[in-house]
């Protein structure tokens, strides 16, 4: 088996324990609660943390509650908790259809919300849920916290705003009533990274018109996993499939993939357009109270 | 550092590197081979235990993760009266093999049935489907979880 | 499926495997689970590229890490003449690299410490210093003007051709195909594939200074082979060499090569005097063990336009790596490929295949293949489709027209097969029986009419399995007949003892039910021995479906032979000659008198006791036999595959899959369905998602399991099974192998069914993995080569 290279090791209870920690070790130690991305990195010795804080005690990091008329996520939720969320099934459909198709379910078991958004893979399924229901996250450091929308919140692959000696503690998401949202995916296989994935979230006036929307892409280089053009168009425009087309153009048009085992170019840029189209029927079809 | 582990309810303490795998851990240091590994990226799901009675996969866990916590592995399913139910089914059902991911199969399984005594096939599927099998075709290990199932339904009424 | 519980029969039938007491448990022993006192690990050190020169080795600051015990490179291995290997086609096979490395992950050197752990913290600390060389990737540009030699090594060799093999009749086929009415031809891929068990490839040596006896735990699944190997290579004598092949965790035929880390656990028990361990990971499995296919084949049928095949050809480039290290009998370089005229009867066939080197792994045959006949099953099936496409005709229909008949048989094929015994028109009716064929394609009609994409596939294939027999099959000139022995101890109880090694068949039970059927001695009172070459009569072990067909045939002969023995020994025990008695299974009694009868517990004991027994009697009932198999046996099966495309997204999904095998008498239906579950799973795999693709500086594109895809439970649908049973007819037992049927009939039935669902698109073929991508380019009528990298 690979195995990781030697590194110094403590376990967090607390968030103020992990910041201390983080501070303590410097930029080289990294925090590590499921570990499903960084552990294999660190076994083929790409990844050479001097140390790990475990924050897999910090309970004050699991929950999912509704405050202030949003939803909060701890960090620590594990997927598996966010799949079987009857709370968040109830606000948000998506997630559910989302976390359905991650990694496969013992991973879920192991694998957290904070984790897989702070990994910022191009292809992450979370990253994209999130950005199209309009969320932000809450990151706490040296001097306090911020709150960052998810729009702002990728600064590239692999890449984000959190900064050595922060972390990120929360992912809020407005509710927003009378919406509707869903998550597809097209994977080479269970379990896989998305091929391309779309997420939509959407909210229509009585006359039918779109109110509000939010598209999230995933694995097609589309800017913080949004779909911002595609959204524009749609607002004001009637939520029907001639509308949902014209989007699906936009969003395929915006985005940016590369060719990698998954496929071509071309193929991934139909996706992101297919796909958004797909997500936002069967989102329309959730907001009237149907079921898709 | 030292870390003190309950492994199928019995306690174990030992000094061991912060970078030791849960199941280099579970087979070297405590002798329990059961547990086997097949990947490195916790796609082929071979090394699947219990960590504090949830399935992960122990090649992607740090033993020092384990410190405090309960995990359970294939050698802690045989009961005071027999086999599990689930290792029964599998013998019943030819739900295996070579062996080799079978007991994280098994564990797996017991999870399930633990929270779903009742599971369709496509639930059993489901819940298996982070895990490879490359003898089976899967076929009988599904019919295996669900002889389990109805043997420990039956069990019950009686 | 399910056995009543405790239900032993007294020979053939449905029975639970002995062997799962112990796997049900945790309680089986796997190579890693091999502990030896003072034990160290070894892990080796691969190279980057895919070919470079290598400048300098520097182990200094490995060896200096504490814990290192020794640091083995090429250099150290050619002062011992082991720097090379011979390899199972007649080549070598560099061990460690000395001049160059020849494929990515190629092994450099090897580390020895005290654990796992620091022997790979020493491989970050030796320092290599490489000069890269043009790589040859494709093997579409192996034998290209100016291409860089790989095998610079073998003196003389100035471009990448190992061998050009031919079968068939050439001149006649190519006379039927000027005169036909119909000729159909296309480029036809199967890519490099892995068979990638669960468990992957390693080994505990232990050599011991004072009595010079090595012992080998290792995962092999031909034992005996290998310790005639190690003899030969090692130059150490074959009795001092015992090779233990525990329980293994998958083998499929990547498990019968000997690996440069099967030599260098050896070497550095040799060296340190310790026993050393080497386990190697997933992604070393996957870039350096024994690959699978990797045939780029250019099919060609002739036919009447009504649809009477009557000749194929076949042109074939064969991609084996750096290394010609093919598993194989050594009179076949292209396996037996040449059984590509597959279930059908045809005028005249030929087929012509080159095997070039590449920058990549070496390997080949592997993969439940039955030495190539997956590709030629492939071929064969394709071809099949291409023609009814071309003709517009129903696939089924068109199959029906040209299967063999049952009068035929036995039949010699235009290659020069005997096919022992089929009743191939019953199969397939069946299979469309099943599936309901008819109503199906009615369904498909409908479905088109509104838009949606379902197909239906199908796969007729013959397979030729248990090789022998000697006189024309060898492995490094070892004839490939096996032995087998029983002892039968006073109390009645047995063991057998096999050459042949399951990796997950389930010989324990299989083999010991033989002899229950033919001695009528509980299959619990028999232990099956094996994976211990000290313990174990010579044999060339399991792989290509051989040990039913080889090992089954010996344990039935063996056992016969100690029933002979026994009716002596009862003759005497009822003073009556040996002429008078009539078996029944379980004993021996008296013609005309049933109460006058001896069971075979009785006799053994007897054979044992101070009975006097005839004259040349030596006592006992043990016996011994070799088997060499006049024939192989030819198992078929007509597969169905039923799929529905999403043709905007290129995902396929496997809505059923009817299999019926025919793999003659069946020793226990509930092994054999088993096998055909997970060869059935197989061909999802090869058809939907397994790929080694390389870029073209020879970077593995497929090296770790989350790029490597095997299916999982969602992408395999429920198996609905049938079968048919035609005995081989020379087969002591009538059966015929099956452990490779699926996973080389399976493949085709999917492919045809993608392909069948997008033919309304004028899709003629697309070549494997049909990923969602490709199904898509596919579609878009831009199909793109799928073992090269994507752009």
């Amino acid at each position: 088996m690979q195995v990781p290279a030697a590194f110094e090791y403590a376990k967090a209870t607390t968030v103020s324990q992990t910041l201390d920690l983080l501070s303590q070790w410097g930029e080289d130690a990294r925090v590590i609660a499921g570990g499903h991305s960084l552990i294999p990195m660190m076994k083929l010795r790409l990844a050479r943390p001097t140390a790990l804080i475990d924050i897999n005690d910090v309970s004050e990091l699991s929950y999912i509650r509704v405050e202030g008329g949003e939803l909060r996520i701890g960090a620590l939720t594990r997927h598996a908790e966010l799949l079987d969320s009857a709370l968040v099934e109830e606000h948000y459909r998506i997630f559910r259809d989302a976390e359905r198709v991650i990694a496969d379910p013992i991973v879920r078991n192991r694998g957290t919300v904070g984790g897989s958004l702070c990994q910022a893979d191009p292809a992450e399924d979370l990253s994209a849920a999130f950005a199209a229901v309009d969320a932000s996250v809450v990151i706490h450091g040296p001097r306090g916290s911020r709150t960052v929308p998810l729009t702002e919140f990728h600064v590239g692959p692999y890449e984000t705003v959190v900064e050595a000696g922060e972390l990120l503690t929360e992912v809020r998401v407005p509710i927003r009533p009378g919406g509707g949202s869903a998550y597809v995916k097209v994977e080479r296989r269970v379990g896989d990274w998305a091929v391309a994935a779309a997420g939509a979230a959407i909210w229509t006036d009585a006359d039918g018109s779109v109110s509000r929307v939010g598209i999230g892409l995933a694995a097609v280089g589309a800017e913080h996993f949004r779909a911002a053009e595609a959204e524009a168009f749609l607002v004001g425009k009637p939520a029907t499939q001639e509308s949902f087309a014209e989007a699906g153009r936009i969003a395929a048009e915006a985005s940016n993939p590369v060719a990698d085992q998954r496929g071509p170019v071309d193929y991934k840029r139909h996706l992101a357009g297919e796909l958004t189209v797909r997500a936002l029927r069967a989102a329309a079809a959730r907001a009237r109270g149907q079921e898709a | 550092m030292q870390i003190t582990v309950t492994v199928n309810g019995e306690s174990h303490t030992r000094d061991v590197e912060p970078r030791l795998l849960l199941v280099h851990f579970l087979r070297n240091d405590l002798g329990l081979t059961g547990t086997h590994w097949g990947c490195d990226t916790s796609n082929c799901g071979v090394c699947t235990v219990t960590l504090d009675g949830v399935p992960v996969k122990s090649c992607t866990v740090l033993a020092v993760m384990a410190d405090g916590k309960r995990v359970g592995t294939v050698e802690g399913l045989e009961r005071a009266d027999g086999l599990d139910p689930v290792q029964q089914g599998f013998v019943q059902c030819h739900g295996l093999q070579c062996g080799f991911c079978t007991p994280g199969m098994m564990l797996t399984a017991r999870c399930l049935l633990d929270k779903n005594p009742d599971p369709s096939e496509q639930e059993i599927r489901e819940a298996i489907s982070g895990q490879i099998c490359r003898c089976t075709g899967y076929e009988n290990i599904v019919r295996s979880v669900r002889w389990a199932a109805e043997h420990e339904a039956a069990e019950a009424k009686a | 499926m399910t056995v009543t519980e405790n239900a032993t029969p007294m020979g053939f039938g449905r029975m639970h495997r002995k062997e799962d007491a112990r796997f049900v448990r945790g309680k089986g022993t796997y190579v890693d689970d091999v502990n030896l006192p003072g034990m160290l690990h070894g892990s080796f050190l691969r190279s980057p590229y895919a070919h470079a020169k290598i400048v300098s080795i520097d182990t200094s600051a490995a060896e200096a890490l504490p814990g290192v015990k020794a640091v083995i490179t090429g250099a150290v291995l050619e002062t011992l003449s082991l720097a090379w290997m011979p390899t199972l086609s007649y080549d070598t096979q560099a061990v460690l690299a000395t001049d160059k490395v020849r494929f990515q992950n190629q092994e450099v050197a090897f580390v020895v410490a005290d654990n796992h752990y620091i022997a790979r913290d020493a491989l970050e600390l030796i320092e290599v210093e490489y000069e890269p060389l043009p790589v040859v990737a494709d093997a579409k540009q192996a034998l290209a003007e100016g291409a860089p030699v790989i095998r610079d090594d073998k003196e003389g060799k100035t471009d990448n051709h190992i061998f050009d093999w031919s079968a068939g009749d050439k001149e006649k086929t190519d006379a039927v195909f000027a005169s036909a009415e119909v000729v159909v031809a296309e480029d036809i891929l199967y890519p490099r594939v892995h068979p990638s068990p669960l468990e992957t490839c390693g080994a505990v040596a232990d050599f011991d200074k004072v009595s010079g006896k090595l012992t080998i735990y290792s995962t092999t699944q031909a034992p005996h082979a290998h310790r005639t190997v190690y003899a030969l290579v090692a130059g150490l004598p074959e009795h001092k060499i015992r090779v233990i092949s525990p329980d293994i965790g998958g083998g499929f035929g990547g498990k019968v090569g000997i690996y440069p880390g099967y030599v260098l656990a050896i070497v550095g028990s040799i060296v340190t005097g310790k026993p050393v361990k080497w386990m190697e990971d997933r992604n070393e499995h996957l870039t350096a063990t024994a690959f699978a296919r990797d045939y780029h084949m250019r099919g060609e049928i002739a036919a009447t336009k009504d649809g009477k095949i009557r000749a194929l050809r076949v042109d074939v480039l064969a991609d084996h790596g750096a290394f010609n290290g093919t598993a194989q009998p050594t009179k076949f370089p292209a396996g037996f490929f040449h059984i590509f005229t597959g279930s059908y009867d045809l005028e005249a066939a030929s087929c012509n295949v080159k095997g070039v080197y590449t920058n990549k792994a070496p390997g080949g045959v592997a993969y439940a293949c039955s030495f190539r006949i997956t590709e030629a099953a492939y071929l064969v099936e394709r071809m099949i489709d291409l023609l009814a496409f071309e003709l517009k005709m129903d696939p089924a229909e068109l199959r029906m027209k040209n299967l063999l008949q049952p009068a035929q048989f036995p039949y010699t094929t235009p290659t020069g097969w005997e096919y022992d015994s089929g009743d191939y028109p019953k199969a397939l009716r069946l299979a469309m029986d099943m599936v309901g064929y008819e109503k199906l394609r009615v369904e498909q009609a409908e479905k088109l009419q509104r838009g949606e994409y379902m197909g239906i596939g199908i796969s007729f294939f013959t397979e030729g399995v248990g090789a022998g027999p000697r006189k024309h099959m060898d492995i490094l000139g070892l004839g490939m007949a096996d032995g087998a022995e029983l002892r039968v101890h006073p109390t009645g109880k047995a063991v057998l003892r096999l050459s042949v090694q399951s990796q997950g068949q389930g010989h324990e039970t299989t083999f010991a039910q033989i002899v229950a059927e033919e001695l009528g001695i509980s299959p619990d009172d028999i232990d099956v021995v094996h994976g211990d070459t000290d313990n174990t009569p010579f044999g060339l072990g399991t792989y290509g479906s051989r040990s039913t067909p080889v090992s089954g045939a010996a344990t039935a002969i063996v056992a016969r032979k100690v029933r002979d023995r026994a009716r002596i020994v009862a003759s005497a025990m009822l003073e009556v000659s040996p002429d008078d008695l009539e078996w029944e299974k379980g004993k021996f009694f008296v013609k005309g008198d049933p109460d006058q009868a001896k069971t075979i517990q009785e006799i053994a004991m007897a054979a044992h006791s101070s009975l006097e027994l005839p004259e040349g009697v030596e006592g006992h009932l043990d016996a011994t036999t070799v088997y060499n198999p006049p024939n192989l046996t030819y198992p078929f099966g007509a597969y169905i595959c039923v799929v529905d495309v999403d043709p905007a997204t290129g995902q396929v999904k496997v809505r059923r899959f009817i299999a019926v095998d025919d793999c003659g008498v069946r020793i226990n239906p509930m092994i054999v369905e088993g096998q055909v579950h997970g060869g059935l799973a197989d061909g999802i795999g090869m058809a939907l998602m397994q790929l080694m693709a390389f870029d073209e500086d020879g970077n593995h594109l497929g090296a770790s399991l989350m790029d490597y895809l095997l299916p999982t439970s969602l992408e395999c649908p429920s198996w609905e099974l049938g079968e048919t049973v035609t005995p081989s007819p020379h087969h002591p037992i009538g059966a015929k192998g099956v452990g490779e049927s699926a996973t080389v009939g399976s493949p085709a039935a999917v492919v045809n069914a993608v392909l069948d669902a997008l033919k309304p698109f004028g899709v003629r073929h697309a070549d494997m993995p049909l990923t969602p991508s490709n199904v898509w380019r596919a579609v878009q009528g831009r199909p793109i080569r799928t073992d090269l990298a994507i752009s």
